[in-house]
């Protein structure tokens, strides 16, 4: 005990990072909160805190990934975390070696903490039940991507002071997308409105069970919102045509300076990347001062401390 | 959550403490001056030094020493604060974290004179925490340390105060709370030592 006035926050309710839906609001904060300070330290001269040099992470990537991998690497270092990396390109799993095994394999190498992509929706909690480490999910499937919501929602909280109350859309492929259903879940905990829209094949049926609006029309959508999350349009998951032509889901669904312009009021602009410039978005408007699509890739590797240094904070010491 | 400072979360054991002042609201404020001048002794007129507190209590301390300092100077004091959760040494070794405040230094603090700022010195471990933050901004020429309540003989680390503004003997079982007009109501340092039937 050092000081009296020393202020304890709550642990998070959970041990591991599988999804959204399994954090409570408080939880939610706390992230934030934390990660508040992970930004100014991300802002200094020298980037980096000494708190987790005795933790090590292995980011285990059995799905191709560029900035999430990138982000979580920084954000792990720059906690002064021992770092190692895995894609399945070049593993094992190519030879048949199950998830456990390989899982398994990697923690008898004292690892504490596994970051993990995987493509089957489910992977992360399937992982977490069944191992001793701590376990982030950094997307499965089409199931759900929480680090991507939080920082999502960080972002919007940064730029409009707070997230109750306010209206997001959530514009294209809904169906193939775990980024609006951590989405979803993450506003809907902080007290947001949320719809969807995009064309009807990529609405998946019983989405309004979630509590959303649904919407076709792009202009209605953005008339209603005051922050337009345009996905990517995945075409790699797609087995089928979900639609005639990029084209044409451009100029329906895709977001101009046209359209933007001609709201009577100034919405924010979010996409969480890789961008399919003049699909889903065109060059003005993700390069415009509405967008804040740069300001999600710095608060990405913010949040991502927080979410680790939280977890890390949960590890019991041998 | 709650912000609450203090009291609300302190564990009860805490609060059946008899209490004794240990400085009183006019001797607060000599204090205050006094170290004052003796900074002004040592650093005339600031232009090569900084001030920084430490989060969370040590920012009361120099906002006061600040606002005293430019009235007998008459000149800006360039100061900060410096939150040290992110390099204590006890991450993981508590039930629960602790929330981490607020860090503002918009200046570069590379060969300057520092003086870190906290309310009570006890056992020198966020001082070295202090030591480890402030590395973060730039090599400083000069960092010193000054310390409104120094609880000598209970330290765990080799580290020494530069300015003190009262010493005192204490048990390490025994609790020093500083209080402060603007946010308890008072200015007056108090001794919480454990009650004998508790």
């Amino acid at each position: 005990m050092f000081c009296l006035h020393l202020m304890l926050m709550d642990n998070l309710s959970v041990e591991h990072l599988t999804g959204i839906k399994d954090l409570t609001r408080q939880d939610i904060e706390l992230i934030f909160k934390t990660a508040d300070s992970f930004k100014e330290v991300i802002n200094r001269p020298i980037k980096k805190v000494p708190s987790l040099r005795d933790i090590t992470i292995a980011n285990l990537f059995f799905e191709n990934s560029t900035r999430t991998k990138l982000s979580f690497e920084l954000a792990e270092k720059r906690l002064s975390a021992d770092v190692i990396n895995f894609s399945a390109s070049r593993s094992s799993v190519k030879k048949g070696e199950t998830l456990i095994d390989t899982v398994n394999n990697i923690l008898s190498m004292k690892v504490d903490m596994v970051v993990m992509r995987h493509p089957n929706p489910g992977a992360a909690k399937f992982l977490s039940e069944r191992i001793s480490a701590k376990v982030v999910n950094a997307g499965d499937g089409t199931h759900e991507h929480p680090t991507q919501a939080l920082l999502d929602a960080f972002s919007i909280r940064e730029r409009l002071g707070s997230v109750e109350g306010k209206k997001v859309v959530i514009v294209g492929d809904i169906l193939h997308s775990r980024v609006a259903l951590s989405n979803i879940y993450c506003l809907q905990k902080l007290g947001a409105e949320v719809m969807v829209c995009g064309p009807t094949t990529l609405i998946p049926k019983y989405i309004h069970e979630l509590g959303v609006k649904v919407e076709h029309n792009l202009r209605a959508a953005l008339e209603w919102c005051d922050v337009a999350n345009m996905l990517r349009i995945q075409l790699e998951r797609q087995d089928i045509k979900y639609f005639p032509s990029l084209r044409e889901y451009s100029m329906q669904f895709g977001l101009n300076k046209e359209i933007l312009d001609s709201l009577n009021k100034e919405i924010i602009v979010m996409h969480p990347g890789p961008i399919n410039r003049g699909v889903e978005i065109t060059s003005d408007v993700a390069d415009s001062k509405q967008s804040i699509i740069l300001q999600q890739v710095e608060n990405g590797v913010a949040v991502r401390m927080a979410v680790i240094y939280l977890l890390a904070a949960k590890i019991e010491r041998q | 959550m709650t912000q609450a400072s203090g009291w609300s979360r302190i564990p009860s054991i805490f609060v059946l403490m008899e209490k004794q002042v240990i400085l009183n609201s006019r001797h607060f404020e000599l204090t205050l001056n006094r170290l004052c001048y003796q900074l002004i002794e040592r650093h005339h007129d600031f232009s090569d030094t900084v001030l920084i507190g430490l989060q969370p209590r040590g920012v009361n301390v120099l906002a006061r020493l600040k606002s005293q300092l430019e009235s007998i100077l008459g000149t800006t004091v360039v100061c900060g604060n410096l939150d040290i959760t992110f390099y204590r040494d006890d991450f993981r070794r508590r039930e629960r974290p602790i929330i981490p405040s607020a860090t503002n230094i918009d200046f570069v603090i590379e060969g300057k004179q520092v003086v870190l700022i906290d309310d009570v010195l006890f056992t020198g471990r966020t001082i070295r925490s202090g030591l480890d933050a402030l590395l973060a901004f730039g090599r400083p020429k000069k960092v010193e340390l000054l310390a409104l309540i120094d609880r000598r003989f209970n330290r765990d680390l080799p580290i020494q105060a530069d300015y003190v503004g009262k010493s005192v003997d204490t048990l390490s079982s025994e609790r020093v709370s500083v209080e402060w007009k603007e946010i308890e109501g008072e200015d007056k340092v108090v001794l919480f030592t454990p009650d004998a039937n508790g």
